[in-house]
């Protein structure tokens, strides 16, 4: 039998890859799988795009960049199953904090925390001709990056001139966060809690309180593979739905701290990966959030690939001038995101999946049902934190959030 | 500029470059700050292990400040295979395997560094044509704007934008894109 290589970086939503692996799914679709650790995403990229890995979990971003042209270096990849929503927070360093406090008292106790607390430093430090504050995500084409400007654009904080904002890869992140190196950053678990748990850092706003159940990593392919080897990729997508169900279970989310914790997958300490699990959230200085869907890995179709997230991630990408040009968004993120084999492989389980491709965020405020010929599929919130709705098939000018036109 | 996590190997790295006559100005072991440590040393390649997680910010760092691009070699170890270095790449990176023989040190780089110039090269050439086109479009559309405002002929027109420009010391295109702004604001 030949053995798959998936890859994967150290984050806790490699959940799902890890538990098909250690819980016998893949084993129980007849394959055979070696999951490899990267610490970078631009290394797993090349190692998908070389054949040296046969699967990724990716940034949702990279996929949908390579199909736009964005990212010269990569391949033709598709995604027929995201690997789980939510998962970030946007962190403020113990330094930054104190300002923050000092400048707006009231702020330790708003709930969630917008960016105009940051506003009179902005200006403070524009006029002392300091340099602007320093804020960092894990990559240009990350949820995370496009979370914080958007974070920042709603308060009217302009990222590219009121801020400078840089790539910091995870494991540094911390340690940049103490050493003043940043001022604050996007990043997901375990990191945002170890900064607080350290000391360094205080949660201003939750990628949950930003937007309910937002989209994060992908399982993607390249086309290639997915079109050579039709059978093992579907069996590869049953052994993660099946795992994704097991993941979400409250029974067993012990279980999956323990082993997430191990040093060969995310390689921190099983406390604070289990708190994030249970959506225990320890913000700094002593405050606490539960938020119990701050990770979903199944529930609210979370694997469902949506084309309409496919087309958000697009828009911010050409919201953000990463993007250029009139091209159809609509089709592109068709291309990447593929529906039609996630069905495919849920209906071989018997789980319901969605049968529409694209769906309106930030209308719903409470749980809802998604029906399906077949039953109803029970849903969670898509609501974004300043009310706006994002309609995938509407003004393409439209990106959601207080627009920052330049 | 070497970064790697792995100090003995940045080490041997190191021998190997100074051995194919190279500088090292810096080596970076693992800091959060990759971005502030190439601004304040400014080498003229960087060579990075392709296992460092540092890899994401330069490849930030090549993507966004175009301000001073430059080189990048990687070293990939043995066991990534042939494969990543047949399938890699765009001309701003290049993938070495098990490149630490000194003696194929100083090919592999000059080669890199070649590659890296035609790029851009490439880019700039790119970079100018689209400028040029966006030129010739923000022409037409003041032209458009004369010959409506003032009921001037296309030549006509034409022939004011360029009399403004010479007047003014400064391009068409300028003289052109005021034209235009100045439309907008009336």
């Amino acid at each position: 039998m030949t053995v798959l290589r998936l890859g994967f970086v150290p984050l806790t939503d490699c959940a799902v890859l890890a538990v098909a692996q250690a819980k016998g799914m893949f084993a129980r679709h007849g394959i055979a799988v070696q999951l490899g650790r990267e610490v970078s995403w631009a290394s797993l990229r090349d190692k998908l795009m070389a054949g040296a890995v046969d699967g990724a979990q990716l940034l949702a971003g990279m996929p949908l960049a390579a199909a736009a042209g964005i990212d010269p270096a990569a391949p033709p990849l598709l995604t027929a199953c995201g690997l789980g929503l939510n998962g970030n927070a946007i962190t403020l360093s113990s330094a930054l904090w104190v300002r923050v406090i000092a400048a707006d008292p009231a702020a330790a106790t708003r709930r969630p925390l917008t960016a105009d607390v940051l506003w009179p430093l902005v200006d403070a430090d524009r006029r002392a001709g300091r340099p602007p504050l320093h804020l960092a995500m894990v990559y240009p084409f990350a949820a995370h990056h496009y979370q914080l400007r958007y974070w920042l654009a709603a308060a009217g904080i302009d990222p590219d001139h009121d801020v400078r904002l840089s790539v910091v890869p995870p494991p540094r992140m911390v340690d940049a966060l103490a050493d003043g190196a940043i001022d604050g950053c996007c990043v997901g678990e375990p990191w945002n809690s170890l900064a607080v748990r350290r000391g360094v850092g205080r949660i201003a706003i939750t990628g949950y309180e930003l937007w309910n159940n937002a989209p994060e990593k992908v399982f993607a392919v390249t086309r290639r593979f997915a079109e050579r080897n039709p059978q093992t990729h579907l069996a590869v997508l049953r052994a993660l739905l099946e795992a994704s169900a097991w993941a979400d279970a409250p029974e067993n989310r012990d279980e999956l701290a323990r082993l997430l914790a191990a040093e060969h997958l995310v390689g921190a300490p099983a406390g604070v990966i289990a708190a994030a699990l249970a959506g225990d959230i320890a913000l700094g200085g002593g405050a606490r959030l539960s938020l119990p869907d701050f990770h979903v890995f199944h529930r609210y179709a979370a694997t469902f690939p949506w084309v309409s997230h496919g087309i958000w991630f697009l828009r911010q990408m050409r919201r953000w001038g990463q993007l250029a040009g009139a091209g159809d968004l609509t089709a592109i993120a068709s291309e990447v995101y593929r529906p039609d084999l996630y069905r495919e492989a849920a209906s071989a389980l018997g789980m319901l999946a969605p049968e529409i491709d694209l769906k309106r965020e930030g209308v719903h405020t409470r749980p809802w049902a998604l029906e399906t010929s077949a039953g109803s599929i029970p849903m969670g919130p898509d609501a974004f934190f300043d009310g706006s709705v994002f309609d995938p098939l509407g003004d393409a000018d439209f990106v959601g959030g207080a627009m920052l036109t330049r | 500029m070497i970064v790697d996590e792995n100090p003995d190997r940045a080490a041997l790295i190191e021998r190997s470059l100074v051995a194919a006559g190279y500088q090292i100005v810096a080596r970076v072991i693992g800091r959060a700050d990759l971005q502030a440590a190439v601004n304040a040393v400014q080498p003229d390649v960087i060579v990075i292990d392709m296992e460092s997680p540092d890899r994401d910010t330069l490849e930030d760092m090549s993507r966004i400040t175009r301000e001073r691009p430059r080189p990048t070699v990687m070293f990939v170890d043995r066991s990534d295979s042939d494969s990543i270095r047949a399938a890699v790449q765009a001309g701003v990176t290049a993938y070495v395997v098990a490149g630490l023989q000194p003696e194929r040190v100083r090919p592999v780089l000059e080669v890199a560094i070649a590659r890296f110039n035609e790029f851009q090269d490439l880019r700039r050439e790119l970079e100018s044509a689209r400028s040029s086109l966006e030129d010739r479009k923000v022409i037409e559309r003041a032209k458009g704007i004369l010959m409506k405002r003032r009921g001037l002929a296309e030549d006509e027109a034409f022939r004011l934008l360029r009399k403004m420009a010479m007047d003014r010391k400064t391009r068409l295109a300028t003289v052109a894109r005021e034209v235009v702004a100045a439309a907008e604001v009336l």
